[in-house]
Parts: structure tokens; C-alpha cells; sequence
């Protein structure tokens, strides 16, 4: 049965009405031009102040609370690794009893749950699942900077085919990452919530849009924010935005939201070849143009079933 | 006034953590755990309990929706045994030194492999260091009771610590026996609502679960070390409350058997009351022999348990565990540290018996008493009961 969904409360994001708050003080200890700090610090801007984030075990949980400093200007909760999902879930129930209970007045804070790629689509993948499925009404953000680099950069199954990392380096007999990218987006989204976006700190406005619709909406929210890891990727700091830019124009990391099951996407009308992404980054460096072309063949082939995902639930918007 | 029923152990459990008005029950299924948590989802589903049931895809995720709920200031009851407590090691040291106050009954049961749904203490004493406060029950009154009381030790703010509940899994969890289940006045006179010390709302921001330097680290780990031992007045206190209001009173080490005996059990759990039997029928044959329970195992009741052994030539410490390449069983190790350097320290015979849901019966202690009066069971430790396939 389709539902229609509705984002009650939702209030657009301009360039004009912008938000001063931020949530996520400044003075954190992330890398320079790190995506994943941008990319928090704007989701944190959209929601506001009235929520309770749980963080799972990651550079972002490192970067923002060695005690006795903290980053976190709203309660911020970091348990594990693998188990934000359940942590948010938790969270989420005991509001909601105590609400109901009228223990704990006024309105419901927004439960936001961050991970990053491993914690998101491997070690945590079956928390997330549990809590997608179980219909908490909380917003789990992903932010994929394509490998474990808390860590020192090892391969996690969103690491894209042919980057060379710690534990998937390239050498005389292998291409570096040796699969594609684990669809995390089409994961969620197979468990019909509400409300699945992709999103990129290139286009801000769209993300924070994004983020607005995902705290308005009543049930879970899955968004996955691609984040630059100049640490990581080899990339210039100050060239992460214009990756991830390239990314997205690229067709590499499309931008669409699936809304209560219906795909939007919004075409990339002269979209750039992939060389031109690849080229900005280290880890991709040892690529030959036949490995190139395997990966251009393959962005193409995924980005033709988004298309067909979209025509089919009759979604496709043309650019802007 | 509360009322005297016939019901099983796991439904009086249940019936505790009603009275108790938990918030939030986050659980997995896991024998021999699962009648209680079906018993509370039952009490949620007909409106005689208002709590979010949280029915998590894993026990690992059944302490961390706890936590999470616990930090959201919620009260919240768990339930697990065995592989679902492994499950939730990591976890475990996480709620306590975070001090979120929650009450989880843990139906011991055996570790695998091989895989067994029986009853021992090796799924608890794997997680004898997380700096919870442990209570072991001997029967369905004290499940029932303590289950009620261990809200109380947790969540006053001197401690503010999770509280496990040890309760024999199938040899206690599954037995039906008269209990009295006292009414919700009672209980709410006894069990005020929670008051969290601290909780995660926007209108007071904290930061919980930080990074901890080297700096910090040990300072944070002695804290909470300090909140453990600094429960046990406490404990203590809840527990004289509890007597006063209900009548049953519960010590941290009780004592029954001949005054002054030259010779003492040790047991925790359901096997006490066996051993109780054994020790009665072996004083009537004229043997001077006692019995030493204990209740709180952690944090350790240090001069508790020296008073109830004072004068004691030999204990016999009964583990229902095995601590494989150690040199004896858990308990076992407690008490031998404990006397070590002491003028009166007695003779420890070790003897690890009931693993697996193996029957420990009078006659088995009438046995392991001999064999440890005729000097058979002296130093290390023996595992009681070993067939021989030779």
C-alpha cells in the first residue's frame, strides 16, 4: 500500500534565511578540508539546537570530544562502534516513554545518529537494519569517506573499486579495492522508511534541505553524505569541495532522494568524465585508462538503474 | 498489602519489573531468559505496563538501546544469559562507567561450545569485571525481591550503577513457587519514581562517553571503581529499607549450619538451598559443618564475608564454573586472595561442581564434605564428578 509522506514542519533553507547557530563549535581537532567535519557541522546547522545526537566510534567522535573538550554544543551521546542504531533507538523509546508518561515535557528533540562508512555499512550495518526496520523515528546520517580512516585508511565495503588503501593497496598483482562500492543508500531504502537521500557538502543548501526533510518526517531517515578525506584519498585540503563537486557532475556519487519508495533523481545534464575525478586524488593514481574505463563503464550502468528506478515510480526531474 | 501466589520464578521477575514502572524494556530472546521478557511484552501489549518494548535484533543491541535509553533518562529493565551476555561484554563496561543505573536478570546458563541451555555460572563470571553490582538468588521470593531492590541500589545517586541479577537459569528461572508479590503502593512506597542524575536534553547539554587520554583514563577507571565499592553501605541500606517495609530480610553473606564450625560450604545461587539440606543432614550425623551464602558478589563483601568465616578451619568453596588454565575456579581465586597473608586463614578445598546443567545433589555434597575431611581434596581444585570413558 503507498503511503503519501509528508514532511510537516519543513522549512526550506536559503541562502538568505541561513542559520548562524552552529551546533558543532569550531575548534575541533579534524584534519584540514576534512568532508566529514563540513558535512556534520551543516547537518547540525539545519537541525538546530533541540536534538540528541548519538555518535558511533570514528574520526568524528575522536575529533570532537577528547575530554576534557568538547565540540558538542547539544547532548551528544558515543557508546561503540557498531551500535549507533541501537543507541538511537534507545534514546528514541525513552523520550517516548517519558513523554507519554509527562515526566519529561515539551516537544520531542530530534534524534540524530552519525556513522561513518564502516560503521555504517559493515560493523553496524545489522544495528542500523534493526532500527530502520523497528520504525524509530530518528535520522541515522552516514558520512562515507570510502575507508577506515580512524584507523589509518583500511578498506571498508564502501571503498570504490580500484582505490588503494593500507589493507587494498595496489601492487604488481592487484588494482587496489578489489569490489564496488557497497550500495548503502539502496540498502536502507529496501527497508521502505519514509525518507532516503543522498547528499554532498558541495551543494550545501541541498543537503541541509535534505536534513530538513529527514527531522520533519515521522519514522526513520536514512542520509548519506559523501565526505572527502584529504588524509585518505591523497587530495589537496583545499580542493575537498571541488572533489567533492566532481563527484557528484560526474555521475560518481548521484544525488536523489527516495521518498516513501519513490526514486528522484535529478539528471546531470553534461555530465563530466570520470578521469576528471580520479585524477584529483592519489589513491586512484596507479589506474591504467583501461581500469579507468572499467570504472567509467560501471558509474554509467549504475547511474542508468537510478534512472530506471526513477522513471519507474515516475520520478525524473530534469536539471535545474 | 501484597498477596501470596503460586507462579513461576521468571513470571515474578517480570511481576518486579512491573511494579518497578520501568520505562523501557530492550530485550532478545535467549533461553532460559525469554519468559520473563515475553511476560512484560504481554503486560506492555494489554496497557498493564506503560514502557517501550524495544524487541532488538541482538542482545549486543539489547545493552546498547539500554544505554541509550538509560542516558535518555529512562528506566530500564533487560533481561539475558549466557551467549546473549557475551554478546553484550563490550557493552557491559560501557553502562557502568557511563553510571546509567538499569537492572538486567541474568538467567545463568553455559557458555558454548559445546551448546547447552543449562544452568552454571560461566556466562557470569566471563563478565565478572564490569563493574556492575551483582546480586546471585537462591529462590523465587528473593528473585522477586531482589529484582525490586536492585532499582533502588542502582539508581540512588551515591551509586548510580547497572545492577545484574543472577538467577540459576531452568533450576530457578522455570520452577513455580509461592511468592508474595507486593501491590503497586507498596512498591511505589518503596521505589520512587527515577530521578536521573544526569540525562541527555538539549535544555542542559552534556557530552557523554568522550575520548579519555592517558591523562584521564585512569583517573575515570578509578572513579567508577570507587562508586562500585562505595555501593556497598548502600546495598546494605536498600536492603534494611526493604526489610523493614516487607518483613524478608537479605543479607550481603548469610550463615546457616553449626555456630562456630570447623568446616564451611561456599555457595552462590540455587544451590544453596541443596547444600542447605546436605549440611542440616550432616550436623544431625553429628559432623561440625556450616554454610556460607553469598548474595552480593560484586563488589566483593570483604568484611562481611571474613566475620561469617570466622573461626573456620576449612571452606570448601563450591564454583559452578570452570576458569580453564587458572588455578581454581573464579570464586574460588576471590577467596584464596582475600585469605592470603591473614594468621587465620583456613584450608580452601576447591571444587567445581554442576557445569552444564549437571545435577548437584545432597549426596553429592554429603560426598565432596568426606573426600574433603579425609584430606582427598587438598590444593587446586577438582572438578567434581568427571565420567570416565576408559
Amino acid at each position: 500500500m503507498h503511503k503519501e509522506i509528508q514532511f510537516p514542519g519543513f522549512k526550506k533553507i536559503t541562502a538568505k534565511n541561513m542559520p548562524w547557530d552552529k551546533v558543532v563549535a569550531s575548534g575541533h581537532r579534524a584534519c584540514q578540508g576534512c568532508g566529514e567535519i563540513l558535512a556534520m557541522g551543516m547537518v547540525m546547522k539545519a537541525v538546530g539546537r533541540d536534538a540528541i545526537v548519538a555518535n558511533a566510534t570514528g574520526c568524528m567522535e575522536i575529533v570532537t570530544s577528547p575530554y576534557p573538550q568538547s565540540a558538542w554544543e547539544c547532548p551528544w551521546i558515543h557508546v561503540a562502534f557498531e551500535n549507533t542504531g541501537a543507541v538511537a533507538s534507545g534514546i528514541e523509546a525513552g523520550l517516548k516513554a517519558l513523554h507519554r508518561k509527562g515526566r519529561v515535557q515539551g516537544e520531542m528533540p530530534s534524534v540524530i545518529a552519525f556513522g561513518g562508512d564502516g560503521a555504517t555499512a559493515d560493523i553496524g550495518l545489522q544495528s542500523l537494519s534493526g532500527a530502520l526496520e523497528r520504525g524509530h523515528n530518528f535520522v541515522y546520517v552516514c558520512l562515507d569517506n570510502e575507508a577506515y580512516m580512524n584507523t589509518g585508511i583500511q578498506r571498508s565495503s564502501s571503498t570504490p573499486w580500484g582505490a588503494s588503501t593500507t589493507t587494498s593497496p595496489a601492487g604488481s598483482k592487484s588494482k587496489g579495492q578489489r569490489t564496488f562500492k557497497k550500495n548503502m543508500p539502496a540498502i536502507a531504502a529496501a527497508h521502505d522508511i519514509p525518507y532516503v537521500a543522498t547528499a554532498s557538502p558541495a551543494f550545501h543548501l541541498d543537503l541541509m534541505n535534505k536534513v530538513r526533510k529527514a527531522v520533519s518526517v515521522e519514522g526513520p531517515a536514512y542520509l548519506h553524505i559523501y565526505s572527502p578525506c584529504p588524509t585518505g584519498w591523497r587530495c589537496k585540503p583545499e580542493q575537498s569541495i571541488e572533489v567533492a563537486k566532481l563527484a557528484v557532475t560526474s555521475k560518481v556519487f548521484p544525488l536523489y532522494e527516495v521518498i516513501g519508495g519513490e526514486w528522484h533523481l535529478k539528471k546531470t545534464a553534461k555530465p563530466k568524465p570520470v578521469e576528471e575525478y580520479l585524477k584529483t586524488q592519489r589513491r586512484f593514481r596507479h589506474l591504467t585508462p583501461d581500469d579507468i574505463a572499467i570504472i567509467q563503464e560501471h558509474v554509467d550502468w549504475e547511474y542508468a538503474r537510478l534512472e530506471r528506478l526513477a522513471a519507474m515510480t515516475d520520478s525524473v526531474e530534469d536539471e535545474e | 498489602m501484597g498477596k501470596r501466589i503460586g507462579t513461576e520464578v521468571s513470571l515474578g521477575v517480570a511481576e518486579a519489573a512491573r511494579l518497578a514502572n520501568v520505562d523501557v524494556v530492550s530485550a532478545y530472546p535467549i533461553t532460559p531468559q525469554t519468559h520473563i521478557v515475553e511476560e512484560l511484552s504481554e503486560y506492555v501489549a494489554n496497557g498493564h505496563l506503560d514502557a517501550e518494548f524495544i524487541p532488538v535484533e541482538s542482545e549486543h543491541s539489547a545493552m546498547s538501546a539500554a544505554v541509550g535509553a538509560g542516558a535518555a533518562g529512562a528506566r530500564v529493565y533487560t533481561a539475558t544469559a549466557a551467549q546473549g551476555l557475551a554478546l553484550m561484554h563490550e557493552i557491559l563496561f560501557i553502562a557502568s562507567s557511563m553510571r546509567l543505573p538499569m537492572v538486567m536478570t541474568v538467567a545463568n546458563r553455559a557458555l558454548s561450545g559445546p551448546i547447552s541451555i543449562w544452568n552454571d555460572h560461566s556466562d557470569i563470571m566471563a563478565e565478572k569485571d564490569i563493574g556492575w553490582v551483582q546480586l546471585f538468588v537462591e529462590n523465587g521470593q528473593e528473585a522477586l525481591d531482589l529484582t525490586l531492590a536492585a532499582f533502588a541500589i542502582g539508581e540512588d545517586h551515591r551509586v548510580l550503577l547497572p545492577v545484574a541479577v543472577n538467577m540459576d537459569g531452568f533450576i530457578l528461572s522455570h520452577m513455580i513457587e509461592p511468592m508474595v508479590v507486593p501491590d503497586q503502593e507498596e512498591a511505589d512506597a518503596f521505589l520512587p519514581a527515577y530521578e536521573p542524575a544526569m540525562r541527555l536534553d538539549p535544555k542542559n547539554p552534556v557530552t557523554m562517553g568522550p575520548v579519555g587520554m592517558p591523562e584521564v583514563y585512569t583517573e575515570a577507571k578509578v572513579q567508577c571503581e570507587q562508586a562500585l565499592l562505595g555501593s556497598k553501605p548502600v546495598v546494605k541500606e536498600v536492603l534494611d529499607r526493604f526489610a523493614d517495609q516487607f518483613g524478608r530480610r537479605y543479607e550481603l553473606v548469610e550463615k546457616n549450619g553449626k555456630e562456630n564450625a570447623k568446616a564451611l560450604f561456599l555457595t552462590m545461587g540455587a544451590l544453596g538451598e541443596t547444600c542447605m539440606t546436605a549440611v542440616d543432614g550432616l550436623i544431625k550425623d553429628g559432623e561440625d559443618v556450616g554454610q556460607v551464602r553469598l548474595r552480593l558478589w560484586r563488589p566483593f563483601p570483604e568484611e562481611e564475608f571474613l566475620e561469617a568465616c570466622r573461626g573456620a578451619e576449612r571452606i570448601i568453596v563450591i564454583d559452578r564454573a570452570l576458569s580453564p588454565g587458572c588455578i581454581n575456579g573464579p570464586l574460588a581465586v576471590d577467596i584464596k586472595s582475600l585469605f592470603y597473608g591473614r594468621d587465620d586463614a583456613p584450608e580452601i578445598v576447591n571444587v567445581i561442581a554442576g557445569l552444564g546443567g549437571r545435577d548437584v545433589t545432597t549426596e553429592d555434597f554429603r560426598e565432596i564434605y568426606a573426600r574433603a575431611s579425609g584430606g582427598e581434596l587438598d590444593g587446586g581444585y577438582t572438578v567434581w564428578g568427571v565420567k570416565s570413558y576408559a
